[in-house]
């Protein structure tokens, strides 16, 4: 990478210096016409570095597509991901191909068609075929990917309630996630900020005895294979839930309930196992590795070697803490999914617990005040 | 009424000759002019001064993205409290990144690119004396200014600019708890937005009213300049837009302010329950982007006419299918109006409104890929002049392809549901709107020099601009693409808070030295522009040897543009190598033919 940079950094330089002699060259010599019109030396200089120019293009093009396309998220953990990476490729394929031929076409003529004295221009101001050409090709391309792209959207966002989807709520706030599922009845109970009060800092309404069994989460867990729906609300601004692995996404709206469904098919196990993410947590460890180093050498505390979790990103502009918004996301069997669901503790019994307990101070809200106390020390750091 | 008052002045000319009968003053002729060739370069300075900052602006954050975290003494010195110990801080992140598409997008792009050449060429090009109301042409400038101004006073306010991205979408941007910019920063930014808006009323009005009543004889529409179709057009969006958002402004600064609900409800911030209800901050986006969307194409259509008529003149070519490219304007303009839901997709708007939108969005590709097919066709076998502005034409098309294509994958909702707010979409718009637009700029400052100053711009540094500028570019945003398809969301003042993108470092070192590089050899230009104003080489009538009517008037500037009559026009602006029958040039020995000179003696007439 270095390497790359330091070669393209020379490149540029060596370029400069050169024409930059070029310039004192002409200033110099009074053979030269000074009249600032691109003359027959200029039109030949500048005609070989266009040609140059589109095959610095299709280096970079190759140099990207070969090195960085890496990058791209790894096979998609649901549903209808894998339809959204097809539909993608058929897309990068189709414009590449366009983008190599245009830009081909444009470069070459730029070269080739170099101004030299008498040579004659081709005086060419119309021709309906190839015009006609020319726009019924895209058409008839484009209509194909209206039509395949339509298709595949209205499968991903006409939710089936039929096939009995789990449903979550996704509660977004300046700056964090809380996941509130649904509990036995698979129905959310009524919520409003105006509920917002102590512990029960989702709002959710307690004279709806729907929301006595809901379970609020600050961890997604999902099992694998089943249908989920989720309801976004916001308590504040807009964000946006974004969940890079699943291709899904949806803005979350204050005042606004939205909603997006997708059924996850990889647990987190099976990706972290997976050829792709095994290579990817190897580079970042790598990368962990040498900032340890340096850390140590700073006699600060190393790194921690990094392991592949799924999550859910902010990715609506919300404020200042923005770029550190994210919940981990578990992916799992309905058997692990089941037992660890057993364990939280639903909306109702933590009103009930705090109802009891007035003076001492109850479990969950303790966490809560850590929390807002590790906000407080992010919003100093911040400061 | 503005018709028979240039009457007058044509029959003082007349009358009077070279004599200037008007005594101008330092202030009536440098400072509050009427002349549109003044009011231009007025224009273009501004909008140059801005285009420093906001350029400036972006290697900062760049900086930033980089080597995040990082201390420089460079932001210690240019942000003061907001880079304690020359370590940038989340909140002027957001702010640079707010500012800086604020002043790309509606002072550099519309108001430095529309407002300069549109107050240039209209009169000069369709054979006016000046606008139709020069007065009112005044004002929309010194608005302009005003707006400037109040934009750029708003980064010294205690609380820190507008931050909620120059979208300012609400609630972060009504609500001064949410973000501290939201406070009187943002106020600020209504307040300079607003009086850009009338600014940019008065000036497109005027630039209708004109191209539509003050003509030349013999100047049909379908003789007239790409340049001047692109202009109009723009102006007409223009004026079915931005009140929109003049609109969505005034219902934010209600709300903000007068406590209404328009975009506001349910919301608890900072432990209270604020008594907003009912509002939808949907409801503003859709205000917002319906003049954002157009918005992109009135940036983008001046810089397609700029672009023809260079492109024509330096091929030594007609540009090929005129009637295609008007054509192809108006369906652009039309399309543009009916798009902006696109930018929409994921916002929780009915699915449905997703499907007729990438349907609207998909059909705009049609006319814009017939346009670049068009000016790949007038380069074939063409006598390519390769002038600077050739060069950035050329690099104008180079690039609006390469943005454009990936047009394909955001105008497509399923597709955008993973790209959205990603880098890809950064990549996507610079290239096809930011790169593009400012090329078609600087093709035209290099190109009109000669006509603004009267001199000749250095075009040997002009080569070096062009060349570190394409190569730079294309450095920054094509890696772009690739980190956005990792899922790496826009606007993080930081990429590497949690492990995940880490790998992506790299990426963002390398685009951002291409950005440092980039933006360094714009001083070249700026060196280049302002040196040449005062010692460039003088320069000719028509040093292009191009056939519109402005290279027609004097070197020199004077009130009502030509001495005498004003030339009439007798043919279409693109009789370029045009060869009677016998394989002769239509005159002899010059490979064009200016829109004034009648048609010579057995010469057929184009059908326009």
């Amino acid at each position: 990478m270095t390497v790359f940079l330091v070669i393209i950094v020379i490149a540029l330089f060596a370029v400069t210096v050169w024409q930059m002699s070029k310039i004192f060259d002409l200033s110099r010599g009074s053979h030269t016409d000074s009249s600032q019109v691109a003359n027959e030396r200029d039109n030949k200089v500048n005609g070989y570095l266009m040609l140059m120019f589109v095959i610095f293009l299709y280096v970079i093009s190759i140099y990207c597509f070969w090195h960085y396309s890496k990058f791209y998220l790894p096979e998609a953990a649901s549903e209808h991901g894998s339809e959204v990476d097809t539909l993608m490729f058929i897309s990068i394929a189709l414009i590449m191909f366009v983008q190599v031929l245009t830009q081909g076409l444009l470069h070459w003529f730029a070269y080739k068609y170099r101004g030299e004295k008498g040579k004659k221009a081709l005086f060419f101001a119309d021709n309906d075929k190839l015009e006609f050409i020319w726009t019924i090709i895209p058409v008839i391309v484009l209509a194909g990917l209206i039509i395949y792209g339509l298709f595949t959207w209205s499968d991903i966002m006409n939710i089936n309630e039929e096939e009995d989807p789990l449903v979550i709520e996704i509660y977004a706030y300046q700056f964090d996630w809380r996941a509130r599922y649904s509990g036995a009845d698979n129905t959310l109970g009524k919520a409003n900020v105006r509920f917002i009060q102590g512990v029960n800092q989702l709002g959710v309404d307690e004279s709806d005895t729907y929301g006595n069994d809901d379970v609020i989460v600050n961890e997604l867990h999902l099992p694998v294979g089943k249908p989920v729906l989720f309801k976004f609300r916001s308590q504040d601004v807009l964000h946006s839930a974004f969940f890079p692995h699943f291709r899904a996404q949806m803005n979350v709206v204050p005042g606004m309930i939205t909603q997006f469904g997708f059924t996850p098919t990889i647990t987190s196990e099976e990706m972290r196992e997976s050829e792709y993410m095994v290579e990817k947590v190897g580079r970042i460890n790598e990368i962990r590795k040498e900032k340890t180093k340096e850390l140590m050498a700073a006699g600060e505390v190393p790194l921690d070697s990094y392991e592949f979790e799924y999550y859910l990103l902010c990715n609506k502009i919300c404020g200042q803490g923005h770029y550190n918004m994210q919940m981990k996301i578990i992916v799992e069997s309905e058997e692990d999914y089941n037992a660890w669901m057993k364990e939280q503790q639903t909306f109702g019994e933590t009103m009930a617990a705090q109802q009891k307990t007035k003076e001492e101070i109850p479990a969950d809200l303790e966490e809560v005040v850590q929390e807002s106390e590790e906000v407080a020390v992010v919003e100093k750091k911040n400061n | 009424m503005s018709a028979v008052g240039h009457a007058t002045v044509a029959h003082a000319h007349d009358d009077h000759g070279h004599d200037h009968h008007h005594e101008q003053t330092f202030i009536t002729k440098y400072i509050f002019s009427t002349d549109h060739k003044m009011i231009a370069k007025q224009y273009l300075i501004t909008g140059l001064l801005m285009g420093i900052i906001g350029i400036a602006m972006s290697v900062l954050f760049r900086m930033q993205l980089a080597w995040p975290e990082e201390s420089f003494w460079i932001f210690e010195a240019l942000l003061g409290k907001w880079a304690p110990d020359g370590v940038m801080t989340p909140e002027i992140y957001l702010a640079l990144v707010t500012i800086h598409g604020t002043i790309m997008v509606f002072f550099v792009l519309t108001a430095g690119l529309s407002g300069t050449f549109s107050n240039l060429l209209i009169p000069l090009q369709i054979g006016a004396r000046d606008m139709a109301s020069g007065f009112l042409n005044m004002i929309s400038y010194w608005l302009f200014f005003l707006s400037s101004v109040v934009m750029l006073s708003s980064l010294f306010v205690e609380a820190g600019p507008a931050s909620a991205g120059w979208t300012i979408y609400p609630p972060l941007s009504a609500l001064p708890q949410a973000i501290g910019g939201s406070g009187m920063g943002m106020t600020l930014w209504l307040s300079s937005m607003a009086i850009f808006i009338a600014s940019s009323l008065m000036g497109s009005l005027n630039y209708i009213v004109t191209v539509i009543n003050l003509r030349t004889k013999g100047m049909s529409m379908t003789r007239l300049p790409l340049t001047i179709w692109a202009f109009f057009v723009t102006a007409i969006i223009g004026v079915v837009s931005f009140p929109v958002l003049l609109s969505a402004a005034l219902l934010l600064i209600m709300d903000r302010s007068f406590g209404t609900s328009f975009f506001l409800s349910d919301i608890f911030i900072q432990g209270e329950v604020l008594s907003h209800q009912g509002g939808s901050p949907v409801l503003f986006e859709h205000l917002f982007w319906f003049l954002g969307h157009p918005e992109v194409y009135i940036v983008i259509l001046p810089a397609m006419g700029l672009v023809s008529e260079i492109m024509a003149t330096n091929s030594r070519k007609p540009i090929f299918g005129y009637r295609a490219m008007v054509a192809s304007i108006l369906a652009i303009a039309f399309l543009s109006t009916i798009v902006w839901g696109h930018h929409m997709f994921i916002s929780g708007m009915n699915p449905f409104l997703g499907s007729v939108f990438t349907f609207t969005t998909l059909l705009i590709a049609i006319p814009s890929a017939v346009k670049a097919f068009n000016w790949i066709t007038t380069l074939w076998k063409g006598n390519l002049q390769m002038n600077p502005a050739m060069l950035f034409s050329i690099g104008f098309v180079s690039t609006f392809i390469t943005g454009g294509l990936t047009g394909i994958i955001l105008g497509d909702s399923t597709l955008d549901i993973n790209v959205h707010d990603t880098y890809f979409v950064i990549a996507h718009f610079h290239l096809v709107m930011g790169i593009s637009a400012l090329y078609g700029l600087l093709a035209g400052v290099y190109h009109w020099f000669p006509k603004m100053f009267g001199r000749m711009m250095n075009k040997n540094l002009g080569f070096v601009h062009f060349w570190v500028t394409a190569i730079g570019a294309y450095g920054v945003f094509f890696p772009m693409h690739f980190i956005g398809m990792a899922g790496l969301p826009r606007r993080y003042y930081t990429n590497t808070y949690f492990p995940y993108f880490d790998d992506l470092a790299d990426v963002n070192v390398v685009i951002t030295v291409f950005a440092i590089i980039t933006a360094a050899v714009q001083l070249v230009f700026l060196w280049n522009f302002f040196s040449s104003i005062f010692f460039g080489k003088k320069a000719t009538m028509n040093p292009w040897n191009a056939t519109t009517l402005e290279w027609t008037a004097p070197v020199e500037h004077i009130h009502g543009n030509w001495y005498g009559e004003i030339p009439s026009v007798y043919r279409w602006p693109y009789d370029y190598s045009k060869t009677n029958e016998n394989g002769e040039y239509v005159i002899t020995g010059q490979d064009f033919v200016p829109q004034n000179v009648p048609l010579q003696e057995g010469e057929e007439e184009m059908n326009h």
